[in-house]
């Protein structure tokens, strides 16, 4: 097991024991002390692990990249074992493991805002178990009942006799009971750990630089590679001449990694980068060398009027509708390619011999990374082993396995020896997997009341999952292009009636990999859909609140959501001078969300003051974390909204670092209040929803402050003066 | 061979002297509190102290720091984490993913050595650092806690 919290010093104690350990009975001695290594000590059942000294181990299956589901999901687990928060530490199972184990942590993959949502009751499920394990084991050694003792804070009491124990006592016995057949989860009503704001288990070793990530990773050894693939999208190598640097200090190996890509592997990183700095490499531009953001435009252009397109909803007769209305509005949005640009950078570790491959990455899919680990070694996935590390942010990007791939195949090159790939900050940029580009042509129909009476939504553009996930595509339609979009979903349904609807799309794929990024394609749909009822309210001459009031009688919980910013930002009372609002809202990863800006522009800057947000996530397991995620997600839909954008010029990203790729800073952070309104009965993801409403609701209050309606986004490109 | 003054310790490193002063922190020391985020001293990851001034490792070479200037990173701010601005990130959850906190607390412990009090606009203009969680916030409500906690 590795342990989460651990130090390096104990991590490596950790993943040695877990490289050789349980399953070849490799005995670690306690004595170690290693914080959180459980090595030796038996299980209650998968999820649960108790120490004698009372230490409360968690296994937490899903992936902790900053979002806070490590302390969620230990939450849930306590909140049914009834043990004591305080003694309550976490570590990760690893992939393998779940795999040699009929996947009994189920599914790994960290993303969509699944974390809990997903797995809510069968975590809650595996502590209960483990909470009448315990009690059945000390019943057991009592003689009594198990149904005449109770339970709280891992101390087990039989009030009739008097006697207490703990669960650090029993733990080992409780090891061999027979699961319980039957468990009967708590009513949230009556949580008591989960539902609190409590603090995050995995905050103080980030404030101190002894957290490991993946780029810190370090073993006795160690070679680093440093690596380049062609930057053109479909192009490869050329020629390399290796020779010119193959004497530069620290180089072991230039290495051809596969037809696109060379790496060079160095006693450091700095030594590998500077020397693949220096390589010689001539890239062959392939065949996209001539596409450019112009020639992608065009493309998706021409699919906002054709005729063939994915119809996702049909209702009433659009067509007629719109062609018989007294007014009619219309206009065409786009939004551009975007890189995830984690803090971290795409890293892993691998150590290959041809016996067996082990590999150390942040991922945000363990399962996913043992399984290109064990092909790119070409081993049986059980001799194969992944060990997750927390992750530097990961937004989706981390999701992909190109760079677990690329390690696996450096390690190779010397087998034995651990291998760390660290790509640079420009290699992170110029190979993403990018948030998909999309235009969107918007017409509504308005009678002679200010009613929306017909609506035809065409998205024109790039599927992600055409790309990256063909076999989810349904009859040849991609259905996440239309998140926050459908009639009656869980995940994210649209939260207006309108008589006569049509929402389509026409795929376009241009030659630049796309990928999940976090909020994924809710974040343009909402700016489409909801600049778009401001333009619609403008033309009616009614308030958007009011306008959109008027189509969400039907829709309670994305109305809550909207009332209740609207009412905090004070929508009734005009704002104070020279200070515009607007609001936003959607449903999306199963919570609903709203927004309301108050911005002001000073001499053609923009200048976000404030900013409300609610969310409806059905139920609540950590307010705190929750607030910390709507926050998050601000700056990183208002990164998107005012600077991202990944331009195409020669078939590769012209963007390579921060210094071109601006990002939002702290300077033009507004201050940001949080409404949570659980209103029970479902349970959706925090991580994502709310930045979608992040742009709409700023864009919207730039016209209030401008007349100038922003459809193409970045704001960066656009003069406010 | 270059001689260098680390959170209080002298050591040497045996480097080339174009090596930034991250790589040297990282590989040679094993240091790795900061953190590699563009190498090109826009993200502010990397950020230590070079005589209580925060500097961007990343484009300092390392012969570019005088064998008396004394470095500190994140390991050496406080023995056990109790500067007031780590105490003050503590008591406001400030981190997410944590990846450029520590660069962002060595900012922040750097403002407030130069400015014990400062304004909002202070801290704006002077925190720089580039977090992709979303943490600013809370690191503008953390850097005024620490400021009063700190006097």
């Amino acid at each position: 097991m590795i342990a989460v919290k651990a130090s390096r010093r104990s991590f490596l104690v950790g993943s040695a024991a877990a490289a050789g350990g349980l399953a070849l009975g490799f005995h670690v001695p306690l004595a170690q002390k290693a914080r959180a290594s459980s090595a030796g000590v038996p299980e209650v059942n998968a999820w649960v692990l108790i120490k004698p000294d009372e230490t409360v181990v968690i296994r937490i299956a899903r992936s902790e990249m900053g979002q806070g589901t490590l302390t969620g999901l230990a939450q849930l687990v306590a909140e049914e074992l009834e043990c004591d928060w305080s003694k309550v530490t976490t570590e990760y199972p690893t992939p393998g493991q779940n795999v040699a184990r009929n996947r009994v942590w189920r599914n790994f993959s960290t993303g969509g805002s699944r974390g809990i949502r997903e797995s809510h009751d069968y975590v809650r499920q595996g502590g209960a178990a483990a909470r009448e394990m315990l009690i059945a084991a000390a019943a057991a050694q009592w003689g009594v009942p198990a149904s005449q003792c109770t339970v709280a804070k891992g101390v087990i009491t039989h009030s009739a006799s008097g006697r207490t124990t703990t669960y650090g006592k029993v733990a080992e016995a409780a090891s061999k009971q027979k699961p319980p057949e039957k468990i009967v989860l708590k009513d949230t009503k009556d949580w008591k750990i989960a539902g609190q704001p409590l603090a995050r288990l995995d905050t103080i070793d980030k404030l101190t630089g002894k957290q490991i990530y993946g780029a810190d990773l370090a073993f006795p050894g160690m070679l680093n590679a440093a690596i380049k693939a062609c930057p053109h999208f479909g192009g490869k190598i050329a020629s390399y001449d290796a020779e010119a640097v193959s004497s530069m200090p620290g180089v072991r190996k230039v290495v051809r990694v596969d037809d696109a890509t060379v790496a060079v592997i160095a006693t450091t990183w700095w030594q590998a980068k500077t020397a693949l700095d220096a390589l010689p490499i001539t890239w062959e531009e392939g065949p996209n060398k001539t596409i450019t953001s112009a020639w992608i435009a065009e493309m998706l252009k021409g699919g906002l009027d054709s005729e063939d397109a994915f119809i996702l909803t049909n209702t009433g007769d659009t067509k007629a509708a719109l062609s018989s209305s007294d007014k009619v509005v219309s206009a065409v949005y786009s939004f551009p390619y975007q890189n995830h640009a984690t803090m971290e950078p795409m890293n892993a570790t691998a150590r290959y011999t041809p016996e067996r491959c082990e590999v150390w990455a942040p991922t945000q899919n363990g399962e996913a990374s043992l399984a290109a680990a064990a092909e790119a070694a070409g081993l049986p996935v059980q001799q194969c082993e992944m060990y997750k590390l927390h992750l530097g942010g990961g937004f989706g990007r981390r999701g992909m396995q190109d760079y677990v791939r690329q390690a696996v195949l450096l390690a190779k090159e010397v087998p034995g020896t651990h291998v760390k790939l660290l790509w640079s900050r420009e290699e992170d940029m110029l190979h993403g997997f990018y948030h998909p580009t999309t235009q969107c042509k918007m017409t509504g129909a308005l009678d002679k009341d200010g009613n929306l009476t017909a609506l035809h939504m065409r998205i024109s553009g790039q599927s992600i999952l055409a790309s990256v996930r063909p076999e989810a595509m349904v009859g040849g339609m991609d259905p996440i292009v239309f998140q926050g979009l459908t009639a009656n979903s869980p995940e994210g349904h649209l939260g207006y009636t309108i008589p006569n609807l049509r929402i389509d799309h026409a795929m376009r794929n241009p030659p630049v990999p796309p990928g999940f990024w976090r909020g994924v394609n809710l974040n343009q749909n909402a700016i489409y859909m909801e600049c778009f009822m401001d333009e619609l309210a403008r033309a009616a001459g009614i308030d958007p609140l009011a306008f959109r009031r008027k189509l969400m009688a039907k829709h309670p919980k994305h109305l809550a959501v909207l009332d209740a910013v609207a009412e905090r930002i004070g929508w009734s009372n005009a704002p104070a001078k020279g200070v515009f609002r607007g609001l936003g809202q959607i449903m999306g990863f199963g919570s609903y969300v709203a927004a309301a800006a108050e911005i002001s522009i000073e001499k053609g800057q923009l200048k976000m003051h404030r900013i409300v947000a609610a969310t409806d996530p059905g139920h609540m397991v950590n307010p705190a974390q929750i607030e910390r995620q709507v926050e998050g997600s601000f700056v990183y839909g208002l990164s998107a909204a005012l600077y991202g954008e990944c331009t195409i010029k020669d078939g590769r990203v012209e963007q390579e670092n921060f210094d071109t790729y601006e990002v939002l800073r702290l300077a033009e952070m507004p201050a940001v209040e949080t409404i949570i309104i659980p209103s029970g009965g479902f349970w959706g993801g925090v991580g994502e929803p709310t930045i979608a409403v992040a742009a709409p609701a700023v864009l919207n209050a730039i016209y209030a402050a401008t007349g100038k309606t922003i459809r193409t986004l970045p704001l960066k490109n656009h003069k406010l003066a | 061979m270059p001689k260098l003054n680390i959170n209080g310790t002298e050591r040497d490193v045996d480097v080339d002297e174009n090596t930034p002063l991250l790589w040297v922190l990282r590989e040679q020391l094993g240091l790795t509190g900061a953190k590699y985020g563009c190498g090109v001293a826009q993200c502010g990851a990397c950020t230590v102290h070079i005589d209580g001034v925060a500097t961007r490792s990343c484009v300092m070479p390392v012969s570019g720091v005088a064998p008396d200037q004394k470095i500190v990173t994140i390991e050496g701010l406080s023995p056990d984490g109790s500067h007031p601005v780590q105490r003050a990130w503590l008591a406001h959850e400030v981190a997410q993913c944590g990846y450029c906190q520590t660069g962002m607390i060595m900012a922040a412990a750097s403002l407030l050595q130069q400015k014990p009090n400062p304004t909002d606009d202070d801290i704006k203009a002077e925190i720089t650092n580039i977090c992709r969680c979303g943490t600013y916030p809370r690191v503008l409500a953390a850097i005024k806690d620490a400021s009063k906690n700190a006097g």
